[in-house]
């Protein structure tokens, strides 16, 4: 009797059954994609973990170089990879649990290539250095309208297979998908309020250390609604199916869903911790941090333990072998994000590999191990074929395993010897250490790395072959009959038809509303931004840049040199020593987007400007080791070449008055003739030292910027001192 | 730091949407059943009738 209330819970069941198909077309593409993309993310990846030790890696020119590779690299695993690995679990589980077909074909169809379309476009813009700046948010507004877009018909198609679902309970793997779609929504458009000046470029609206909250906020909630809340509700999906048991605890698994998405949305400002963030939103991103551990290890753990007394499965099945080390990998992120939300390893890890190391165990162990386990689970299933070589995969498994072993070790490593050796100081309360010495002692970690990171890739080109292979043995079942009964009519409403009933009957009225729906709240969150002051303690002595300085900020931006120096010296005895005043919130005022950056494989530059001459700057950037010998940084000959976009200056001046910065009135007139003014002392500067170059190449920008940036505070302190002197 | 303005609400309007979201989900009686679901989901009611499981001509909705 209990055995029949079980399975057929409502009195419905006796009722005829309803005929269906899934839709294993979608499912199929969707892996297809995330195959495909995964190799391109890795490959990526890889060349910019050579680039590293060997910076003559970039090609030598401006498409391939470090600064741009990177967010390539980091974009393409997270949105392209995990993105549509994501999309394929989604619709493959989907599907099953709400005993449905996806709502609407046609909108599977926009979504799959709508996503496929974003992600080459954003490729190729990014490589083309059309970015924002802000990472792992770098794709220009068009794009970002795009995603958007999208998103919605993910939503409206997602929501619909809800709400003519077959099975009236919805299981937690679903709830973990709904607060993924509403949380990324979110995130994605409040983050991405930005001011377009020309078709592919715009500032970001917020400035300085409000752009660094909003970032950090989207931030570290992409690592959380992105790569986990998705992939969590896989797990509670795929585990289960692979072990044929029931999840260790239902009621857990409900808490740890509400419990996360509850806490998960405060944590961000773990990221700013000893910035010129606030202290209070800085101690509240570490209490909430902190508390993180609670549901994410209970999630761990019911994953884990669903396989108890079925051990002896994950020795024959490569699909649970994945799957056991995804969730130990979630495990080990999960409480190691925590411990480096404390404020004392914080203070030793930010900056450093270490943060690399921690973020890779994240992507190569929890997604890519889980998307590995999905995919050797799913191609059998909708080609109705054996996997082709258990034997290949449990090769990949081997490979892949021992890759991240030799990927993060080096790493971890390199950030805790680097983050030693720069807080070291001689008897004599001098530094130990030049910053270059810190960076050549880690470099065989680097090299280290990048073998740990072939091993994982070559186990994914096992995997394509294996999958391939079987692909090529079966047949798809692109619509696979299922039947169940269908719900009975009179769910909750008593008497009444359910209120929305009407409405799941009309697709296109359905997306309508929900577009505005979103445009609502689009505007809720806009609303106060344009009535809200800012109240950031100004510092008199601060002004907005130069048009020239202006330019060379977009340079700055554009070859990503955020992706490896930071602009934020923390107040630290050895990071004032190395690098002057710790940095001030009223300093940033005028930067959109902040550049404070996450890593410090070069030097800190919020302080460089007035630190080397011109000639030093110029003779650097054409050729690093020749200033620095031993530097890891690559030549940006082309800012030699390149000229300055003159003609966008006006809009640029114009952009930045409407958000606040005080260019005098009818300024972006006049801005050009300020350029070429300042461009021509650069000029004239180098000419002194022999050194030769156009009268509007890129380069006499990027000096401009680079010798103001930090400087405005002395001023103030010249100031002080002058006037002091007066009386 | 007006935008942490921003931020609280933005976050608070999802926190209480998610609240909303349990509550609903609690008094429409999801989980007065904590073993069901779990073991539900592992049928797929997929292999009851082996000859029509493929029927790529016939695209039913």
């Amino acid at each position: 009797m209990l055995h029949q209330t079980i399975l057929s819970p409502n009195p419905a069941a006796t009722m005829q059954p309803d005929k269906f198909y899934y839709d294993n077309e979608t499912v199929k593409l969707f892996t297809y994609a995330t195959l495909f993309w995964g190799v391109v993310g890795m490959l990526g990846g890889l060349l910019a973990a050579i680039q590293m030790y060997h910076p003559a890696a970039n090609l030598g020119n401006e498409y391939t170089s470090f600064g741009r590779v990177r967010p390539v690299h980091t974009n393409a695993v997270i949105f392209a990879f995990v993105g549509n690995g994501i999309f394929m679990g989604v619709y493959y589980s989907l599907q099953r649990l709400c005993k449905a077909r996806m709502f609407n074909d046609v909108l599977s169809k926009i979504h799959f290539w709508g996503w496929q379309l974003i992600i080459v476009c954003g490729a190729a813009s990014l490589l083309l250095g059309y970015t924002t700046g802000k990472e792992y948010a770098e794709l220009e507004w068009p794009i970002d309208i795009a995603i958007t877009l999208v998103w919605v018909v993910f939503g409206v198609n997602m929501f619909g297979t809800i709400i003519k679902r077959r099975e009236s309970h919805l299981y937690v793997a679903i709830w973990f998908y709904i607060g993924t779609w509403v949380t990324v929504a979110m995130l994605h458009i409040v983050n991405s309020v930005e001011l377009p000046f020309s078709w592919f470029k715009s500032y970001s609206w917020y400035a300085g250390v409000q752009d660094a909250l909003v970032q950090w906020w989207y931030g570290h909630n992409a690592v959380a609604f992105f790569l986990t809340t998705p992939y969590l509700g896989l797990m509670y999906y795929f585990l289960p199916k692979a072990a044929n048991r029931p999840v260790y605890s239902y009621r857990l698994s409900i808490i740890h869903f509400w419990a996360l998405i509850f806490i998960y949305i405060w944590a961000g400002p773990h990221h700013l911790l000893y910035t010129a963030l606030p202290d209070w939103a800085q101690s509240l991103g570490v209490v909430f941090s902190i508390m993180l551990i609670a549901p994410s290890w209970g999630g761990m753990l019911n994953g884990l333990f669903t396989l108890r007394g079925a051990w002896d499965k994950v020795r024959e099945e490569p699909v649970l072998k994945f799957l056991v080390v995804a969730v130990t990998c979630y495990g080990m992120a999960t409480f190691e994000g925590p411990m480096l939300s404390l404020k004392n390893v914080n203070a030793i890890a930010h900056f450093t590999d270490w943060i690399v190391a921690h973020v890779h165990i994240g992507a190569l162990g929890w997604n890519g191990f889980l998307t590995f386990g999905v995919i050797y689970w799913i191609i059998p299933k909708i080609f109705n074929t054996p996997l082709y070589s258990v034997k290949l995969a449990n090769r990949h498994f081997w490979i892949g395993t021992i890759g991240i072993v030799v990927y993060t070790v080096p790493l971890y490593w390199a950030g805790f010897a680097q983050a030693m050796m720069w807080k070291q100081f001689t008897e004599e309360g001098q530094l130990k250490f030049q910053f270059l010495e810190t960076v050549t002692h880690i470099v065989p970690m680097y090299v280290t790395r990048s073998i740990g990171g072939t091993m994982y890739l070559s186990g994914v080109f096992i995997m394509v072959y294996n999958i391939y292979k079987t692909v090529k043995a079966g047949k798809l079942v692109a619509n696979e009959y299922a039947e169940a009964p269908p719900l009975p009519k009179d769910i909750v409403t008593h008497g009444k038809q359910h209120w929305h009933r009407w409405i799941e009957r009309r697709p296109m009225q359905l997306m309508v509303f929900s577009l505005i729906a979103v445009a609502i709240g689009g505007l809720l969150e806009m609303i106060p931004m344009f009535l809200v002051k800012t109240n950031i303690p100004t510092i008199t002595s601060v002004k907005p840049y130069t048009p020239l300085e202006l330019q060379g900020r977009d340079i700055y931006v554009r070859e990503g040199c955020y992706t490896c120096h930071s602009q934020m010296v923390r107040p630290f005895r050895d990071e004032v020593a190395r690098y002057g005043e710790y940095s001030k919130a009223g300093e940033f005022i005028y930067d959109h987007p902040f550049q404070w950056g996450s890593k410090r494989t070069g030097p800190d530059l919020a302080r460089i400007g007035g630190k080397y001459p011109d000639s030093w700057h110029y003779n650097h950037m054409l050729e690093p080791q020749s200033m620095s010998p031993g530097s890891i940084m690559p030549a940006y000959s082309w800012l030699f070449d390149n000229k300055i976009d003159t003609a966008v200056t006006p809009a640029k001046i114009r952009a930045m008055q409407k958000m606040g910065v005080p260019y005098p009135q009818g300024f972006d007139i006049a801005a050009n003739a300020d350029l070429l003014a300042q461009a021509k002392r650069i000029k004239d500067n180098l000419h002194k030292d022999k050194l030769e170059v156009a009268a509007n190449a890129e380069i006499l920008a990027l000096i401009a910027y680079l010798q103001r940036m930090g400087t405005d505070i002395k001023l103030a302190v010249k100031q002080t001192s002058d006037t002091t002197k007066s009386y | 730091m007006s935008v942490i303005i921003i931020l609280l609400t933005v976050s608070i309007s999802v926190a209480a949407a998610f609240l909303l979201a349990f509550l609903w989900s609690v008094k429409r009686g999801q989980y007065d059943d904590e073993k069901g679901p779990a073991i539900r989901m592992l049928f797929d009611n997929t292999a009851i009738n082996k000859d029509a499981l493929s029927e790529p001509e016939n695209k039913l909705h």
